[in-house]
């Protein structure tokens, strides 16, 4: 059975070489290929899942070494895959959302002429977030890090004869470049102290205490702060948050699946994953929660100003994910919540992506919310399992979101003492600012009068519904939006699930668990009900209003972007113009000068080889004259 | 004179005889440096030579002297006559130096030399002359057939394997070899049809009684010179006696003899052209022909 | 009378000698003035073997003679030969050195 675990990885990465390697006859089933390896894994995942079900607690993890990787003396690098209660959660989150997405993608793209190399994208993503989440050890998971990358850079600017896809996709992987950095650094601090970067002799397996308890605090938070970095740079959280609004000039279904429900959660498994390095240095634990719960209000208020629905929504990915940063930074109180909330996020967050690439498939591909209104009634499903998902993003009493995102207050209190009230005055705004946005994307998109322009070409919008194919995915991550939440909360079954490997530990709350729901379910409330006063009561202008400083402010993405070119892009332009001027006048200038003197030099002493014999002859007769002369005043002397 | 040479004194008579000598060996070795052309610098060489011929016998070199004077001036100065015959007689040098600054640089280097070879000789210590009296004893040429067959043996029979090296030499230098069997006067004939550039024989050269030579070209009708009549060498070295206008105005006079004894009436005498300023060759340098024609009359 | 004088008279041949070398154009003017210097040094040598009261100046003298026959010879084969290709006695026609 465990000879699985590899052909998880295989068969999307066979479907991805299969799609890119296997030319135009490929064009008229490959999606089909492509989602039935992805399928395929899917079901591989399953059975592991049964597997692993069937054996007691204790003997749940599963280690394969596949091969030895980089074999040299003092450095050992194997590629081999852990499997446990986490790896398996996120290869079900992974495959299950992915096939699903596969499936969306065939409805999406079938208009586009290339759609075979989108579909070899996606598998190739698969592959590597698989790589990632199931690698036993840093270094392997570092290749799945930067796989990921890749097939987010390659999706990101798959429409690439537009300037912004193209731009974006630079931006994607240039910010996640200094992510990267972080983790390389990491894994060399790793191999500095430990001499090794495996999860199970350094992290230590359940019982055994790891290499990492012997180190100092100092040097572990070092390791931490910069696994912190790679986790920002991934997860698109503050300061490297920068790049992920852009990202949704990528196609519907890639912001779905990479950008909201997989990939950019790596952050948060990388820091799950790395809990013993974390729970040992409390300062590395602070500065993640401190950076989760300063993204997770960035990201709502961002989320309340854009008009296109999907930066909407993407500012909204960035602010549950501060959720769930800010849920591992709390420690074994956190880390469970964590990934709780990171799978129920993958069904609602990837719903209502797809859902908003079914409004945009039914409006000519127009994203500027302000353009729709009343779409209920042309689009019953998509409103339905749309609607579905924001219920249970803003936390409605009973969906998903609801039980996740309450577990993370909770937690939040349970910190104790002044941050624990801090903290939980942060989420309990969060969630207030979600309800308020999340309704005001509802609000914008499915109620009020029609809005319609025309697009570019002039084309009058004909909303209608999409066809099955994207009808379907929908339908099942809906009813993943209403009943996951409610089904890892029965019996506490998740907490049980995951304990194992992550650790947990009850928190000293000041408040009682029903006391917070409430407060909770109060702010949600106040959140919709303001939404629905500025938006549900009165017509919405087409023409956004110039609103306040901050409306201004959080519509350029609260100044990120001027941000980082004043403060990293002028300053490297300007050192490197120096350079260039230091390099083309100081040593150019050098080298030609000493070139130029040397061939001035040499042209005029070819002069005196002009060929004719008598001006050698000559040349002899002057030296027989210096010759003698010198003779002559050295006898004299 | 050689009584004393022969103990290393010097008399009056040598004195004197060394100071003409002296006079005509620089005033030879200057005219050779400075006659434009080649002949004259030669002959001015040639006194040179027999100069220093007189010299050494002055000296007691009596051996030595004999064989400059064969060897020199009448072997090998014969032998530079020769080549410059073959060359061509009447070749000189241009006055133009095309060298920038080598002329002067070169009288430069001479003058330096020159001063210092001398200062060098005079700071040397040359007050003591021996003299050949012992070395000459049995006779200068005795003397040099003992060394030359004892002491220096092995040096003259390598000498003699470098002459006969030298003289096979000259001879490859000089050698044509016939890379393809010469061509009969039928294929000759058979070439010039096929280029149809000058079918016909070349015009004659010579075709005056005055002038009946190789290096005077044929006139064409309207009193041109021919060019082709000359043989290519004589074109070459610049070497045609133009004498058309000359011809074509004695031509002149001598119809108008002819005119006064038949009693012509002026009227019908052709009339009497000035003599016209010839156009310049195409394919002949001419600026050297006035010379030429001194150099042969 | 000094017989250094004869050395002065050979010095002062072996300068006109080299000067023509540099000044001369004509191949064969060039070469005799190689021979003028030739014979100025011949000059000198017979001096010295006045000087030193031996014959081995004069043997000297006498090598050098018959190198300079030789020499002549292969010489004056190679400016009859280039004059063949060249049509030309002058040696700065001959510029062939340079490439």
């Amino acid at each position: 059975m465990n000879s699985l675990i590899p052909l998880l990885v295989a068969a999307p990465l066979a479907g991805a070489a299969l799609l890119l390697l296997g030319g135009r006859r490929l064009d008229r089933f490959g999606h089909w290929l492509a989602t039935a390896f992805a399928a395929l894994s899917f079901a591989f995942g399953l059975a592991l899942l049964a597997s692993m079900l069937g054996r007691e607690t204790a003997e749940r993890q599963v280690d394969v070494n596949l091969f030895s990787w980089i074999p040299v003396n003092g450095f050992q690098a194997d590629v081999g895959f852990q499997l446990d209660q986490l790896s398996i959660t996120f290869v079900l989150l992974i495959t299950g959302v992915g096939t699903l997405i596969h499936l969306y993608s065939v409805g999406y793209m079938a208009h586009d002429e290339r759609r075979r190399r989108f579909f070899a994208y996606l598998n190739l993503f698969l592959a590597a977030m698989l790589l990632l989440v199931l690698a036993d050890n840093y270094l392997l998971l570092y290749v799945g890090w930067e796989g990921v990358g890749l097939a987010s850079y390659l999706l990101i600017g798959f429409w690439q004869h537009k300037p912004s896809a193209a731009t974006a996709a630079k931006k994607a992987f240039l910010v996640n470049r200094v992510g990267d950095m972080g983790l390389s650094i990491a894994i060399m601090l790793m191999f500095a102290e430990f001499g090794s970067f495996a999860f199970g002799p350094l992290l230590g397996s359940e019982g055994t205490a790891g290499a990492v308890g012997q180190a100092s605090e100092g040097k572990l938070t070092a390791i931490g702060l910069m696994l912190l970095l790679a986790a920002c740079g991934k997860s698109a959280q503050v300061p490297l948050q920068s790049w992920l609004g852009d990202a949704m000039e990528g196609p519907t279904p890639v912001s779905a699946l990479i950008h909201a429900a997989t990939m950019v959660t790596a952050g948060v498994y990388l820091i799950t994953r790395s809990a013993s390095i974390f729970n040992l240095a409390p300062d590395a634990q602070t500065t993640v929660v401190v950076v989760g719960a300063v993204t997770l209000i960035f990201g709502a208020i961002v989320g309340c100003a854009k008009d296109d629905i999907k930066k909407a929504l993407a500012g909204s990915t960035m602010s549950q994910i501060g959720y769930m940063i800010l849920a591992a930074g709390l420690g074994p109180i956190g880390y469970v919540y964590a990934i709780m909330h990171l799978v129920t996020h993958g069904f609602f967050k990837a719903g209502l992506f797809l859902g908003a690439g079914s409004v945009m498939h039914g409006m000519n591909d127009e994203v500027n919310m302000r353009h729709y209104g009343g779409l209920r009634k042309y689009m019953p499903v998509t409103f339905v399992t749309f609607g579905l998902g924001y219920l249970a993003i803003i936390g409605f009493p009973g969906l998903s979101g609801f039980f996740s995102k309450d577990k993370i207050i909770e937690a939040a209190f349970a910190k104790g003492g002044t941050e624990g009230w801090i903290l939980g005055g942060v989420t309990l705004l969060g969630a207030a600012i979600t309800a308020f946005y999340m309704t005001r994307v509802m609000l914008l998109t499915f109620f009020g009068e029609k809005r319609w322009q025309p697009d570019a070409e002039g084309h009058e919008p004909h909303p209608h519904e999409s066809p099955s194919t994207m009808k379907i995915p929908m339908i099942v991550l809906a009813f993943g939006s209403v009943f996951a939440g409610g089904l890892f909360t029965l019996n506490s079954s998740f907490l049980h699930w995951l304990e194992p490997v992550t650790g947990h530990a009850e928190g000293d709350s000041p408040l009682s668990p029903l006391t917070v729901t409430l407060i909770t379910t109060l702010c949600m409330v106040a959140g919709v009900a303001v939404s629905y006063l500025m938006y549900g009561r009165s017509p919405v202008p087409v023409v956004p209003p110039v609103g306040s400083a901050l409306t201004r402010a959080a519509r350029r993405d609260l100044l990120q972007d001027d941000f980082n070119h004043a403060v990293l892009v002028r300053p490297g332009s300007a050192l490197a113009a120096a350079l260039v001027y230091f390099d083309s006048r100081g040593l150019d200038g050098f080298v030609n000068g000493l070139a130029a003197t040397i061939g001035g030099v040499s042209s005029r002493l070819r002069r005196i080889q002009n060929g004719y014999v008598r001006s050698y002859a000559l040349s002899m007769f002057g030296g027989t004259l210096v010759l003698v002369a010198t003779t002559l005043l050295m006898r004299s002397v | 004179m050689n009584a004393l040479a022969l103990t290393g004194a010097t008399s009056t008579g040598e004195a004197v005889q060394f100071w003409i000598l002296a006079v005509i060996a620089v005033g030879g070795a200057l005219g050779m440096l400075l006659m434009r052309k080649a002949v004259h610098s030669a002959l001015c060489l040639a006194a040179t030579m027999i100069a220093l011929a007189v010299c050494y016998m002055a000296q007691g070199a009596v051996f030595l002297g004999v064989v400059q004077v064969v060897v020199y001036t009448g072997a090998i100065m014969m032998l530079f006559l020769f080549v410059m015959m073959l060359v061509g007689v009447t070749s000189e040098d241009s006055l133009k130096e095309q060298l920038k600054g080598q002329r002067f640089a070169a009288v430069f280097c001479g003058l330096g030399f020159g001063v210092l070879l001398i200062a060098g000789i005079a700071n040397a210590k040359l007050d003591h002359f021996t003299g050949l009296a012992d070395a000459n004893a049995e006779g200068n040429v005795q003397g040099l057939a003992r060394l030359i067959f004892t002491k220096y043996v092995w040096a003259f029979e390598v000498t003699g394997a470098l002459l006969i090296t030298a003289a096979i030499g000259a001879m490859v230098l000089t050698h044509r070899e016939h890379v393809k069997a010469p061509s009969t006067q039928r294929e000759l004939a058979a070439q010039r049809v096929k280029d149809n550039i000058q079918v016909p024989p070349m015009p004659a050269p010579g075709v005056y009684a005055r002038h009946n030579a190789v290096d005077v070209p044929g006139l064409l009708p309207d009193g041109s010179i021919a060019e082709d009549s000359v043989m290519a060498t004589l074109r070459e070295r610049g070497q045609i006696r133009d004498v058309s206008q000359e011809m074509l105005q004695r031509m002149a006079e001598l119809e108008e003899t002819t005119a006064d004894w038949l009693g012509r009436p002026s009227s019908a005498r052709p009339p009497v052209a000035p003599p016209e300023q010839r156009r310049a060759l195409q394919k002949v340098p001419t600026a050297k022909s006035p010379s030429a024609e001194e150099g042969s009359e | 009378m000094n017989p250094v004088n004869y050395l002065y008279l050979a010095g002062l041949l072996f300068t006109i000698g080299a000067s023509g070398v540099l000044i001369r154009r004509n191949a064969i003017v060039l070469f005799m003035c190689v021979e003028l210097m030739l014979n100025a040094s011949n000059l000198a040598l017979v001096t010295f073997s006045r000087l030193h009261g031996n014959l081995d100046g004069q043997i000297i003298a006498f090598f050098t003679m018959v190198v300079a026959a030789a020499e002549v010879v292969v010489g004056l084969a190679i400016i009859v030969s280039i004059f063949r290709t060249r049509h030309s006695a002058s040696v700065d026609d001959s510029n062939l050195m340079k490439l």
